[in-house]
């Protein structure tokens, strides 16, 4: 069921609001053992929301947009009173006093949100194995992961669980379970989602964006969400292109770059290599012009990631300390206190990342990591600035392979943090970027997603681009 | 063009983790040491590029000092968020001692 489909019959009163929850609910009840997509169904919640968008239909008054439309939630973005984990043991059982921006805009477009998705421990991963919680499987081969951090998300998705889905995106967090589940997952421009209430990880790169398995869907759900937020002192006041108004209007003359340091690069599997050239040529046939283009820092982008993203999230992260929420581990004194709860409450990834960026922005070391690192930054921002003087929009794989099996990369962090490869650049020049499924592996029939990529505000250019894409894989 | 600093050490990762406020055990120290020096190691190919004239991103878009008016409005619900404390006494937060000999 589509979500555009949903909101219109239950705003036409052709169907209730309740019965389409139920459904889902049923789904939910076949497969969420298997899958384990939720930290948290919320079945009472869910079903006092659908009730409400039923009477108000009764009363003659419009619900609005997402009108009985179920929507799971990334488990790091609060929801007053109901338990917000961000699927770490040190706020396991934590009750938000305050709704993200983003959800109160969802009950206010009538969406009925139905649960809350499982990630990597403060979305620090790329496969959701690093969820206190136990990992998520992928609906459509339960031995490989759904990718992560927003692999619950994505997941929930994939199953039928929900039409819509909402994760976040540091390095890659929404594209990348996207293409391994086979759904579509966009990363807006940073700045166009208010970051109130999403948990945050590393300030500068933190994105929510919408998971849908069609492109309308997807972009009909940000249009709900996005939008200036006096709450977020990052939130871009002006600007802001239609979504929806031109989704249709096709590539004819648009001109299209395949990022070469992305694609042409030893790692990225033959198969999704040929998915992006197919990609290519579809756009072709549509009328659009492509042509390979280098930019040249985005070889760079993994490593200025890791210095960047883990010093954020060390300075982010200080405030679980056992103080005033969550767990509090053992001592008699304050600094052991701290010392205990976070060394009982952090996973190994997490730890390993705040050590990670403790260490870059310590005296003597900031300026040749960190300083360093913020400075190819720029060099990434300027080479995309130049990239898009002579193209419209860049085109990438989104994930170097199709999904991969549980434990493959879990021995050896560098690899792990290899499949963000193709969606780091977007984080660090702040740009939009959206995963397309385009075809499957031919040896297990795993999905492959394709990246349009866009600069920053280029959000609707980018749907218009998949819509077009998405139509020519049917 | 700066040069690459020297390889993470044990007592590198002991003085971070106290900075950070980990208790890590031996084990981990191990672990640690040997995983964030091979990330260091790959992260620091960032000093190849000259960046010499080039100024720093902190952040992408350009915003600054964005305020509000300074006019009183309604916050947080104070027991609800006293409900979430590990423990708490008449509005205030307890925690273990923070400064000389317990009382």
């Amino acid at each position: 069921m589509k979500a555009v489909d949903i909101a219109s019959d239950v705003r036409a009163g052709r169907v209730k609001a309740r019965d389409v929850l139920e459904q889902h609910l049923s789904v939910i009840a076949e497969r969420e053992t298997d899958v384990h997509a939720f930290n948290l169904v919320m079945h009472d919640a869910a079903r006092a929301s659908a009730d409400a968008v039923d009477a108000q239909v009764a009363a003659g008054e419009d619900p609005g947009p997402l009108a009985g439309v179920p929507i799971a939630l990334k488990d790091n973005m609060c929801t007053r009173r109901v338990p917000t984990t961000c699927s770490s043991r040190i706020l396991e059982g934590w009750r938000p006093p305050y709704d993200a921006t983003v959800v109160t805009r969802l009950y206010e477009a009538g969406a009925v949100v139905v649960g809350k998705t499982n990630l990597d421990e403060f979305a620090m991963g790329s496969s959701t194995e690093n969820s206190a919680f136990g990992a998520t499987r992928n609906p459509l081969d339960l031995k490989r992961v759904p990718g992560g951090s927003s692999g619950g998300s994505a997941a929930a998705v994939a199953a039928g669980f929900a039409p819509l889905a909402l994760g976040s995106d540091t390095g890659g967090s929404i594209r990348q379970p996207a293409a391994l589940c086979g759904v579509v997952g966009m990363k807006p421009t940073y700045g166009t989602v208010s970051r109130y209430g999403l948990v945050a990880f590393a300030s500068s790169l933190d994105q929510i964006g919408p998971f849908a398995t069609d492109v309308r869907d997807a972009a009909t759900l940000l249009d709900t969400i996005w939008g200036h937020d006096a709450y977020d002192s990052t939130s871009i006041p002006s600007g802001y292109p239609s979504l929806l108004g031109d989704l249709d209007g096709g590539v004819r003359g648009l001109r299209v770059g395949i990022v070469e340091e992305l694609t042409d690069v030893e790692g990225i599997d033959a198969e999704v290599r040929a998915a992006v050239q197919r990609a290519a040529d579809a756009l072709v046939a549509a009328g659009a012009t492509v042509d390979r283009v280098s930019v040249p820092s985005t070889m760079y982008g993994l490593d200025a990631y890791y210095l960047i993203a883990p010093a954020e999230a060390s300075s982010n992260l200080a405030r679980y300390d056992g103080v005033r929420y969550g767990m509090r581990g053992a001592g008699d004194d304050i600094t052991t206190m701290n010392a205990n709860t976070r060394n009982d409450g952090f996973g190994p990834e997490v730890k390993r990342r705040i050590m990670l960026g403790t260490y870059a922005l310590s005296a003597g070391y900031y300026d040749a990591y960190y300083g360093q690192a913020q400075r190819v930054r720029t060099l990434i921002v300027r080479d995309f600035a130049r990239a898009y003087e002579q193209f419209d929009v860049l085109l990438s794989p989104t994930s170097p392979t199709i999904a991969f099996e549980f434990g493959a990369k879990t021995t050896d962090p560098l690899s792990m943090y290899l499949s963000d490869v193709c969606t780091i650049p977007t984080n660090l020049a702040g740009h939009c970027a959206i995963s397309v499924p385009y075809g499957v592996d031919s040896v297990h029939g795993m999905p492959i997603g394709v990246q349009v990529l866009g600069r920053e505000l280029a959000d609707a250019l980018i749907f218009r681009v998949a819509r077009a894409l998405e139509t020519s894989a049917s | 063009m700066t040069n690459s600093p020297a390889r993470l050490t044990r007592a590198d990762v002991e003085h971070v983790a106290k900075l950070a406020r980990l208790a890590l055990s031996e084990a981990e120290i191990d672990e640690f040491t040997e995983q964030l020096a091979g990330i260091l190691e790959h992260a620091a190919s960032v000093n190849a590029l000259d960046t010499a004239d080039v100024p720093p991103t902190s952040h992408p878009v350009p915003l600054f000092n964005v305020l509000r008016a300074d006019v009183v409005r309604p916050s947080a619900d104070r027991d609800e968020v006293l409900a979430n404390a590990p423990e708490s006494r008449d509005d205030r937060f307890v925690v273990p001692r923070i400064l000389g000999e317990a009382p």
